[in-house]
């Protein structure tokens, strides 16, 4: 690749590592000439990566695995090397139908995932016209996120409720405008919506899904070949990850995500995200400095066992139906093995109970599966008529 | 019994693009089978419900639209009865979707649609957004024409003034200094004019 690497990516503030490699030199260091391809959608950053315009990307973790097993579009065999975020995302509903939460929950409720689930099935139970909720993609960790939130209380997303994908950048004003009485997305959208009083944070990814994969690289096959780009690359980018996680440069990192070229907010909203210190709405403040962090806790290694969480998740809601094949194929996307190959081995990691109670598996996910009630078939579409 | 008409729908915050590829559509079904077009030019809110009531069977958009994304959530909500496709996943023309992605537009298309009907819209469609990219070029080296004429002839000007020479003359001395210093004579007369101001600001009369 000569040293040039195109890197596609969504402005959001997880996409600081590529940002932080090019700006401040890490992947210079390594002999890279880093650009960035600012993507206007998920679906033109996956357009870019799998047709072979651009040579690697920040993508929702479960993309790879869709594309994988050619799910939704054409099918690629990228691969997983290094996560590049974790946590992140939230889940926000409307001032009004957190108010009818409340009153369904008989008590004020904090944002905590349980119990503002268990309120929101009561709100969805007494209405009469479905809620609808807004997500930023199918294959995305913001839409498996909400499910499994809204699973665990006993709504079923495809039945009791309507999920629309928005962009991100529309989520605030479609909940100003009621189009969406909620929404799962990343930050800094959540905090707007609070800080114009129109929204409500009632759980945050950090509380359903505990360090919990949210971008990755996608490496498609001509780099993963590239041993020697790709691990010049994968050096500059944990190095960039390294610099990202210390507190003490959050400030700084703000700024550099904040520009124009960039994700174009406030620099004080992205820094808020950065420390994990979000205003949930009523005075009440998030403190959690793992909402969302790029390597710490060895967190930059992909893991097997999580490319399995998102491919339950895939066939839970009906993106394809389960098999053994898929299973094998969703698993070997992530690669700890070129992680291991070029960053050593990672430090052992965190897992955590799950929020709603039910173990996962990763040696049984077909026992997982079949243990949840609430999940939604696979239908085939209809192949195109050859004519 | 004369077919059903095929509904297109182009979501394009450019309005002239839009009417470009409209007419090409509409030109290429004269005499065909029936079309009916449907254009959304801004973002909408209720972007879901309007593409719900139009119930098109071809989705026209530019890859630059962020509503994108919504389509594709739209199309994996299985109990759609159509249920659209985008047109990289039947990967049978490469070339097309090539030239698609090439020319900065992507195609939703419900299934069972018949190929080579699909493929002529894609083919009206790619050809017109190249011609609008065309036009684009055009216009704005027309417009960079007109502005390096009117330099010219202010440069023009300066140099009659100050070497009391005629028209033809000014033109001849700033074509020959911008084949001297291999520049554009544009350029070197942008420079003119600007060392003129600076003269002319140093020496008030």
């Amino acid at each position: 690749m000569n040293g040039r690497v195109v890197a596609g990516f969504v402005p959001l503030v997880d996409c600081a590592v590529l940002v932080v490699a090019r700006e401040l030199g890490f992947a210079a260091r390594e002999d890279i000439r880093l650009d960035l391809l600012k993507e206007p959608s998920w679906a033109s950053l996956r357009d870019h990566l799998n047709l072979g315009y651009v040579d690697c990307a920040h993508a929702l973790a479960p993309l790879p695995i869709a594309s994988a097993l050619g799910v939704g579009h054409v099918r690629v065999d990228c691969a997983v090397p290094l996560v590049l975020g974790r946590g992140g995302n939230a889940i926000t509903v409307a001032r009004h139908l957190f108010d009818d939460m409340c009153a369904a929950a008989g008590a004020p409720l904090r944002a905590e995932p349980r119990s503002t689930g268990n309120a929101l099935a009561k709100v969805v139970r007494q209405r009469r016209a479905p809620l609808t909720l807004g997500m930023v993609f199918p294959f995305s960790t913001h839409n498996f996120d909400l499910r499994y939130w809204l699973a665990a209380a006993g709504v079923h997303p495809d039945q009791d409720v309507r999920l629309v994908a928005i962009p991100p950048p529309l989520m605030v004003e479609s909940l100003r405008a009621g189009h969406i009485d909620g929404f799962c997305v990343g930050e800094p959208w959540n905090s707007l919506a609070v800080s114009e009083g129109i929204g409500r944070i009632v759980a945050t990814k950090s509380q359903l899904l505990p360090h919990g994969v949210e971008k990755v690289l996608a490496a498609p096959p001509a780099l993963v070949g590239d041993a020697a780009t790709l691990g010049a690359l994968l050096r500059a980018l944990a190095a960039a990850a390294a610099w990202a996680d210390d507190r003490a440069n959050s400030a700084a990192l703000a700024r550099m995500l904040a520009a124009p070229e960039y994700l174009d907010v406030p620099a004080e909203l992205i820094q808020d995200a950065l420390l994990g210190r979000l205003a949930l709405g009523d005075g009440e403040r998030l403190d959690d400095p793992d909402f969302l962090y790029f390597g710490r806790h060895g967190g930059g290694a992909p893991r097997a066992e999580e490319a399995l969480w998102l491919y339950a998740q895939m066939v839970r809601w009906g993106h394809l139906p389960a098999s053994e094949a898929s299973r094998r194929t969703a698993t070997r996307v992530f690669r700890p093995d070129l992680y291991r190959t070029h960053l050593g081995a990672p430090p052992a990691a965190v897992v955590p109970e799950p929020f709603d109670g039910v173990p996962f598996d990763p040696e049984n996910v077909d026992a997982y599966l079949q243990g949840l009630t609430i999940h939604t078939p696979f239908v085939a579409a209809p192949r195109m008529e050859n004519g | 019994v004369s077919p059903k008409p095929l509904r297109v729908l182009i979501i394009d915050k450019n309005a002239v693009r839009a009417a470009i590829l409209e007419e090409g559509l509409r030109d290429s079904s004269a005499g065909g089978p029936p079309l009916v077009v449907n254009r959304i030019l801004h973002e909408p809110l209720d972007l879901v419900q309007r593409i719900a009531e139009i119930d098109p069977d071809v989705i026209l958009i530019d890859l630059e639209n962020p509503s994108r994304d919504t389509l594709e959530q739209m199309f994996q909500v299985s109990r759609l009865a159509k249920r659209p496709i985008a047109m990289f996943v039947d990967r049978s023309d490469s070339a097309t979707v090539q030239a698609a992605i090439d020319a900065g537009v992507s195609a939703y298309v419900v299934d069972g649609l018949r190929r080579e009907r699909v493929k002529s819209i894609l083919d009206v469609t790619i050809s017109r957004f190249r011609a609008f990219d065309r036009l684009q070029r055009e216009l704005s080296e027309a417009k960079s024409a007109l502005e390096d004429r009117k330099v010219v002839e202010q440069a023009k000007t300066i140099l009659m003034k100050q070497k009391r020479i005629d028209e033809e003359q000014a033109y001849a001395l700033l074509r020959r200094a911008a084949m001297n210093q291999n520049r554009k004579i544009a350029d070197l007369a942008r420079s003119l004019i600007a060392a003129a101001m600076l003269l002319d600001a140093e020496e008030p009369e």
